[in-house]
């Protein structure tokens, strides 16, 4: 039939123009990076076999700078001395076991600087993290300990936390590099927030010392999704320098499931209709495959003996 | 005076009559408006591009709700408010960006369908004409509506678009910021695209479709032969009960049922963008905020302005401004340029059917390569596209004149 030759002419033309500037252009601006599955195949295999006793003998030194929520161990200092001291606030490391990669921590633990990527960027200055492993057997004792008592389950938001919210805010969700902002009321005589001003004080001290430490203030991550492609985003996690070169983003070493538990936390916050926009779209397009049923049989009796 | 029936009822059929002459109204813009009965689907495209400047306008009144202008609040009232705090913020929001996008792809089949049927020759003229001024100001809707979010391609994008007012090296700093409000993009001058984008463009949109449907009334649509009908002629035979023969259908309620079928199928074929597929439409770099500290590596307007996009950018900067201003005025000037008499598809035109289908291929060639980078072959295939672009029109008065006159038209 003439019509539906006429519009396979149209549909070739508007699928030749769509990849054309969709696939095709994106494919040319954005460099291809081999997405290796979070393996760190960098970094040698560690055979020794850890002992969580002894890791954790070991992990008395770590609390020093670092909490261990999960072992009982406060936090030394409050965010904001911390990241005076060492530039960012160290992490509480409950869920370090459960979150990174075994291998990539074990290597951590014994060369922190190379294993995250980040010797360009402390060349002249010492890295804040210092080597806590001075062989493989010490390493993988405090992975052990480490695997032993992170959590079973995490949320999202915790592993966003954890691996990404000490640097990067999320104001969508109300997370800031210092935790999430407080329910604050203003002074009804006043008009004076007091208790939020406190905070933001804390906070701008805060981002202060984040900025001298990265060289520039981390981006807001609320919707990061929208702005980056899927595959970017795991490249760029599992080794910044493939997608920006020089960054100072450093490789945080997460392994597959602690990477899906981030970016389920993007993806709630950045695209928070996703779940709302699957449940209605069937019902919009049914309706209109039904309309145009019932305007086919509209236009059938209409042209009837016509022709 | 009119006469007015005293016993006439309130609002019934009668007293409506004598006031507003809706018979007559019916008549002559409905149940009498003729259309030719050899057309085809493209035909509706009219219909479908009404239809979506529906759902931008409804759409766009719900953004209207919640959207800030101010260049401190703008990206999160929608990137935030609208897209996550807003009960279906989110929907109307990928309404409103998908059919900004698609509506500009039903005007590129509505204008090929034109070219190809002849539909802008002698008596059409005023049709394509005012048709033009829609594409025009349908597109300053676009490119004010793109600076709202006020993200990072909105910046630039704005920057980029205002810079060209300096005309090259006639350097008239000062037009670009008057017409900025500003040294740089700022309040001032997204306050202005605001207002332009809500309120005076759709103000001239809606008065120019008006204009648009007034010029098709006179010479009445083409259709698929480019045969000359008489209307009233066919129309008697319509009105006698022979509709067999008659080569007209009235507006309503035959040639509307088709419309609404092929509306039907666009409008599956929009929600299933909408809904799944709506990414094409909302360049991920806007979704980064707007950050005069820091240029986006790749700055490219949206899809439908590439192909004039690069052909100002193969050029250097003069001659490039002066390729640029002659590929938005020239097609304003088709009806003049096309010297045949024939009113035909192209595939009977001799000669104007290779420029017709070198022209599409040309000017998607042309889009695919403004939005690549322009670097290596991609710069020689821009340039080489472009001078295709511009020598198709020097060549189209040449090549029309030459036609052999068909079925005797003169």
């Amino acid at each position: 039939m003439k019509e539906l030759k006429i519009l396979a002419v149209v549909v070739f033309f508007t699928l030749v123009t769509y990849w054309g500037v969709e696939p095709y252009a994106h494919s040319v601006m954005h460099k291809h990076v081999e997405f290796k599955n979070f393996k760190y195949e960098d970094l040698k295999p560690i055979t020794a076999k850890g002992d969580p006793a002894k890791g954790q003998a070991l992990a008395a030194a770590c609390a020093g700078c670092h909490s261990i929520k999960a072992a009982k161990m406060p936090a030394p200092m409050d965010p904001v001395t911390a990241s005076a001291t060492y530039g960012v606030n160290p992490p509480d490391l409950s869920l370090a076991g459960k979150l990174l990669d075994e291998k990539y921590l074990a290597h951590f633990l014994k060369d922190p600087t190379h294993t995250a990527l980040v010797a360009h960027k402390f060349k002249n200055r010492p890295y804040p993290m210092p080597p806590m492993a001075t062989d493989d057997q010490s390493a993988a004792d405090l992975v052990a300990y480490f695997k032993s008592i992170a959590p079973k389950e995490v949320t999202p938001k915790e592993a966003y936390e954890f691996a990404c919210g000490r640097c990067h805010e999320m104001r969508y969700a109300k997370w800031t590099q210092i935790g999430e902002e407080p329910k604050t009321k203003p002074n009804i005589q006043t008009k004076m927030d007091e208790e939020k001003l406190k905070f933001q004080e804390k906070l701008a001290q805060y981002k202060d010392h984040l900025v001298k430490y990265m060289g520039k203030l981390p981006p807001d991550l609320s919707i990061i999704v929208r702005a980056r492609s899927e595959d970017f985003l795991k490249t760029f996690v599992e080794d910044p320098q493939s997608q920006l070169p020089g960054t100072a983003m450093p490789r945080v070493g997460l392994n597959k499931e602690g990477y899906e538990l981030v970016f389920k936390r993007l993806e709630e916050v950045g695209d928070p209709s996703k779940p709302k926009r699957e449940a209605v779209g069937p019902w919009v397009i049914g309706y209109f495959i039904i309309f145009t049923f019932l305007a086919y049989l509209w236009y059938k009796s209409n042209w009837k003996g016509l022709k | 005076m009119a006469h007015f029936d005293p016993n006439a009822r309130p609002f019934s059929h009668q007293w409506l009559n004598e006031r507003l002459a809706i018979d007559t109204l019916k008549r002559v813009l409905s149940t009498e408006y003729w259309i030719p009965k050899n057309i085809n689907f493209l035909w509706a495209m009219g219909m479908v591009l009404a239809a979506t400047f529906g759902v931008l306008l409804i759409s766009g009144i719900f953004l209207l709700m919640y959207y800030i202008p101010d260049t401190k609040l703008a990206f999160d009232s929608v990137n935030h408010t609208i897209m996550g705090e807003v009960g279906y913020g989110w929907l109307w929001r990928h309404m409103h960006g998908v059919a900004a996008s698609v509506v500009f792809l039903i005007i590129y089949i509505h204008m090929f369908t034109g070219i190809y049927y002849g539909s802008y020759k002698r008596g059409r003229e005023l049709i394509w004409l005012s048709g033009m001024l829609l594409f025009v100001t349908f597109s300053a809707e676009a490119f004010s509506g793109y600076m709202l979010p006020w993200g990072q391609m909105s910046y630039w994008a704005g920057m980029v678009i205002t810079n060209l007012f300096s005309l090259g090296s006639l350097d008239f700093q000062g037009l670009v910021e008057w017409i900025r409000g500003d040294y740089v993009p700022g309040q001032a001058f997204l306050g202005r695209f605001f207002m332009l984008h809500v309120v005076l463009l759709p103000l001239v949109i809606m008065a120019l479709i008006v204009l648009h449907f007034g010029t098709l009334r006179i010479p009445h649509v083409n259709n698929q032969d480019g045969e000359e009908i008489d209307f009233e002629a066919e129309a008697a035979k319509w009105k006698a009960g022979k509709r067999k023969e008659s080569k007209v259908i009235p507006f309503n309620p035959v040639f509307m049922s088709k419309d609404v079928f092929v509306l039907g199928i666009y409008f599956i074929f929009y929600f299933y963008l909408v809904f799944y597929h709506f990414e094409f439409a909302m360049d991920p770099v806007n979704f980064d905020p707007a950050d005069p500290l820091k240029t986006p590596p790749h700055i490219y307007p949206e899809w439908y302005f590439l192909w004039s996009y690069e052909i100002l950018r193969p050029f250097p900067k003069d001659p490039g401004l002066i390729a640029f201003g002659f590929a938005q005025v020239i097609f304003f000037f088709l009806p003049f340029l096309d010297r045949s008499p024939n009113v035909a598809p192209a595939n009977r035109r001799g000669i104007f059917k290779y420029w017709f289908w070198i022209l599409l291929v040309d000017m998607i060639v042309l889009t695919v390569m403004g939005k690549v980078p322009p670097i290596g072959i991609y710069t020689t295939i821009g340039t080489v596209a472009a001078w295709v672009f511009i020598l198709l029109w020097v060549a189209l008065p040449f090549i029309t004149k030459m036609e052999k006159p068909i079925r005797g038209q003169k």
